[in-house]
Formats: C-alpha cells, structure tokens, sequence
C-alpha cells in the first residue's frame, strides 16, 4: 500500500464505485432482497473508503474491502434493531459474513438478475428505468428526478416504494425462465433506451444532464452485454444507441439551432463510434433473428452509410421499417415509415401511410405533425400544411425543435 | 411463502354463480391447487350485498349497510398458496378463473408481524 496524492485516491474512489457500484448492491440484496439497505451499507463503505484510503492507501482489491465493510455494516445495523427478527436470508447472509474475507474475493455477479428484478412486471415500468439508473450505477435520486421531471422528494419516495414491492413483494432475483426470456428482456431493453431517450431529448445543449444520461445508458447497455453476450438484441439496442451518440455533435449548428437528420455534416459524426456501433449490429445480425432494436440500429446505420457514399439509401431504409412495423407498430415506427416512403416513393405515399394511422393516437405526437406539415408543403397543399405545422410547433417541447419549424412554416 | 389471492368478481359475475360453468371452472382450479401441494387454505365469500360495515366514530357504532368500498368489483373470496415466488403466484392468478372475467390481486402475507402479534 503506497500513499497516493489525495486527488488520486479520490478519483480512484470514484472509479471503484462507479464500476463495482451495481455488482455490489446485486451481491447484498440477491439474497435478503433488500436492496435499500445493501444500497445503504455500500454508501456506509464508500464514506469510510473515503476517511481510510487517503490515509492508509487504496486496498490490493478495493472491490473485495467495499464487500467486506458494506456486510460489517448490514451486521451492524440488524445488531442494533434487536427488537426485529432477523428474516432467514439475513441470518444467512451474516453467517457467510463470518467467513473470512481473502483478497482474491471472487463473488457471483448478480447485476442481470438486478436488472430483471427493477424492470419486473409487478413493478410500475414508470419506474423501471429509474430503479436501474439507481440500483445499478448508482445515480442519486435527485438526479434521477431532474432527468423525470418530478420534484427530488417525489422521485424519492417513488423509488422508496418500489424498492419496499421488490423486499416484501415476493419478487425473487432470478433469471427469467426461457420461455419467458424474450419479454422480460425486452423490458430490460426498454428500461435502457428509455433512459438514453431521455438523455437524447433533453439535449438541448443548455446543460450536462441529459448528455450524461445518454452516457449512463450506454454504459448500463454494455453491462447488459457483458451479462448476455449472445443476445442479438442486446447488441441491436447498443448499435443504435451508438449510431445516435455519434451524431451529438452534428445535431445543433453552432448557433444552437436543431439541424435534422438528413441536413446534418457527416463530417462532424464521430467515426469511432459509428464504427462500434456497427460491430455490434453485425453481431447482432449474425444471430439471424431480427429484432426491434436491431431493426432501428440498422435504420440508423443506412443514414450513417451518407458519410461514405454521399447519399441516402431511402429504399433499403423503407425495407427495414416494413420488418420493424411487422415486430414493433408503434406510432414511432409508422411516422418513420411514412417519412420514408416519401422520399423513397413521392410524397403522396407517405401521406397515405400517415392518413391510415388511428387518428385519436397521433392527436398529441409531435413528430407525426411535423412529418406531415413537411410533406403537404412539399405537395403545394399550403393552408393544410400550415396547420399541421401548427399542431407540431404547439407540440414541440424543444425549443430549437420550436424554432426549426416555425423557419419550416415559413 | 405464502401468498393470498384475491378474488374481485362484477355484479354479473357474481350473479353467474350458480351456473354449471362457474362451479364448473373452480372445481378444476381447486383441484389443480391441490394436486400441486400448494394449497393452504381459502373460501369464497356470499355476494357483497350481504357485507355489513362497522366503524366506530368517537366510540359510538356506525353500522352501515354493504360492503366497505363502493366499487364496480368486489371482493368475492380468497386463497391462500404456499409458493417459491411472485412470478410462480403470478402464473397461478392467471390460471384462476376470475382473472378472466374479474381480477385477481397477488398479496403476500406478512408472517413477521403475524409472529409479532401471536408471539
């Protein structure tokens, strides 16, 4: 054990937690099924990490010592609830408490049953991706908040909750059976995307939350890939959040204004990043079943194809969305395959894509108005474009989205 | 552990009762619990109308007539399962008739509070 700089050890601190974070919890609560106290007794750990390896140096296996102390403190705490019987689990996890601790510790990793406990169907699937961002990286419940859009204390009790549903609910951390598999990972997958959604639309470029929202989601998605390395979808959903991460840059123009997909400078992609994600959706495709997400992935990587060839592929483009509507006809697919078809086809088509779409759905989806407005301007049909420019603009909720179309409307 | 579940019937469910196909769907339910070791105990209930609700306001009775909450669905019985976990719970709630024309509410007993209170 040296004595590193101060600075050091910190940034260490950081990393240990930042990595071990999630294995840990998944270790503590696999068993008691509480993951409020392992998530309590790592932060117990993690202070005391804090005091300790400044002074006497970071540990030979700093995962291994944040184990040991975080168990000493779920000891602790059950010794001064004397009043309360210990449950079973907690008893068995004191007595493996007992056994000494070596320095080469190896312990199971249990983060993807984690992940299939927070995406749980019993669980509220609004709360979901909270619980992931949470139990797995261990992000604080304000923050959390901010990126949801209720107040801290809200957001806190919510996760409270639903955390009281995993203990006391009779939900087991296990992994689904396989004939169950395929849904249970799905919400797995959404719970992710739906956290790099978030990221993704809230980057306006006012502030850091959404940009880093995105980067967690990443990252929880190649946790998930570690765990499931064979999962085509996995590597599906991972390719298209990568094709959308290497478009940051290019997706406002240096005024901040919002530049579209197909207006965007290739040259400002990030060329490493697109590259990942097309290893990845190459591993995908490998696997033969076409999913969701692989679907969307590969949507993405015909426009990325423009940094090469000069030019987008709009038939290739309406061939995977005709797959996608067969495995996922969400009013997002449908909008994405009118727009499509339109510039594969002509206009007129896409129109009638979007004409058949059940109109109390669309009624308050932005980006169904915009695609429109865009292809009634582009027919001459001036008054009713106009309109539809309208609803999308009174739909809009960022900003420079706002802008953009009011310049459309003209 | 153990497991209610809960039963919610409609007025219309309840009014089917006698027939041959609503014993008939419950008899071959039961004995599947049964056959499986995992049932505990259990019992339908009379119709909600039957239900007679107490509260005491400064010490005084108020006894009101039917059930206690007003709703479309009422509780119409219980059974309670030995079962490993929510998701096996889950699996037998969808095979229970009444999660087909009413629902079934998955509630895990509390057995530390009851050795708290029996103790």
């Amino acid at each position: 054990m040296s004595g590193p700089a101060p600075d050091d050890t910190h940034r260490r601190i950081e990393r240990v937690a930042r990595e071990s974070y999630g294995r840990l919890v998944a270790y503590l609560s696999a068993h008691t099924l509480d993951v409020a106290s392992a998530e309590d007794a790592l932060s117990d750990a993690l202070i005391k990490a804090l005091t300790i390896w400044p002074r006497d140096g970071v540990p030979q296996n700093p995962e291994a010592w944040l184990l040991t102390t975080a168990r000493h403190a779920i000891i602790d705490h059950v010794r001064h609830q004397q009043v309360v019987v210990a449950s079973e689990p907690t008893l068995m996890l004191l007595q493996e408490g007992q056994e000494e601790m070596a320095l080469s510790v190896k312990f199971p990793d249990e983060r993807l049953k984690l992940l299939f406990v927070c995406a749980h169907p019993a669980i509220d699937p609004a709360m979901h991706t909270p619980l992931m961002l949470q139990t797995v990286l261990g992000l604080d419940a304000a923050r959390i908040a901010g990126a949801f859009l209720v107040s801290p204390k809200t957001m806190g009790q919510r996760l409270v909750r639903a955390k009281t549903k995993i203990r006391d609910g009779g939900i087991r951390f296990e992994i689904p059976q396989v004939c169950q598999l395929p849904e249970r990972l799905g919400a797995v997958l959404e719970a992710i995307y739906a956290a790099f959604g978030i990221g993704w639309d809230d980057m306006a470029g006012v502030d850091q939350r959404g940009c880093e929202l995105a980067d967690e989601a990443i990252w929880l998605g190649r946790v998930l890939l570690q765990l499931l390395p064979s999962e085509a979808e996995v590597h599906g959903l991972l390719a298209l959040m990568l094709h959308c991460e290497a478009r940051r840059a290019a997706r406002r123009g240096p005024d901040g204004r919002y530049v579209p997909l197909s207006e965007q400078d290739p040259k400002l992609w990030s060329l490493p990043l697109i590259e990942d994600a097309e290893g990845h959706l190459a591993e995908a495709f490998e696997n033969g079943r076409f999913g969701r997400f692989q679907l969307e992935a590969a949507i993405q990587s015909v426009h990325a194809e423009r940094e090469r060839s000069g030019r987008i592929e709009w038939e290739v483009i309406v061939g995977f969305y005709e797959q996608l509507i067969r495995v996922s006809p969400t009013l997002g697919t449908q909008t994405g395959y009118a727009a499509a078809v339109a510039e594969a086809v002509e206009p007129e088509r896409g129109l009638a894509v979007l004409d058949a779409i059940d109109s109390d759905a669309v009624s308050r989806y932005q980006p169904y108005w915009a695609v429109r407005a865009h292809l009634l301007q582009r027919l001459g049909r001036t008054s009713e474009s106009a309109d539809a420019f309208d609803r999308a603009i009174g739909l809009a909720e960022d900003p420079a989205v706002r802008q953009f179309l009011l310049r459309k409307r003209g | 552990m153990q497991f209610a579940l809960l039963i919610y019937e409609s007025p219309e469910a309840f009014a089917t009762r006698k027939n041959d196909s609503y014993t008939g769907a419950w008899q071959a339910y039961y004995k599947a619990l049964v056959e499986s070791g995992i049932f505990v105990g259990g019992d339908p209930l009379q119709v909600p109308e039957t239900g007679t609700t107490m509260r005491l306001n400064e010490g005084k009775r108020r006894v009101q007539d039917g059930p206690y909450a007003d709703t479309k669905e009422q509780l119409g019985g219980f059974t309670i399962l030995e079962l490993p976990s929510l998701d096996v719970a889950l699996d037998w709630a969808a095979r229970c008739p009444a999660a087909s024309y009413g629902a079934v509410e998955v509630r895990p007993l509390a057995p530390e509070l009851r050795r708290r209170i029996t103790e």
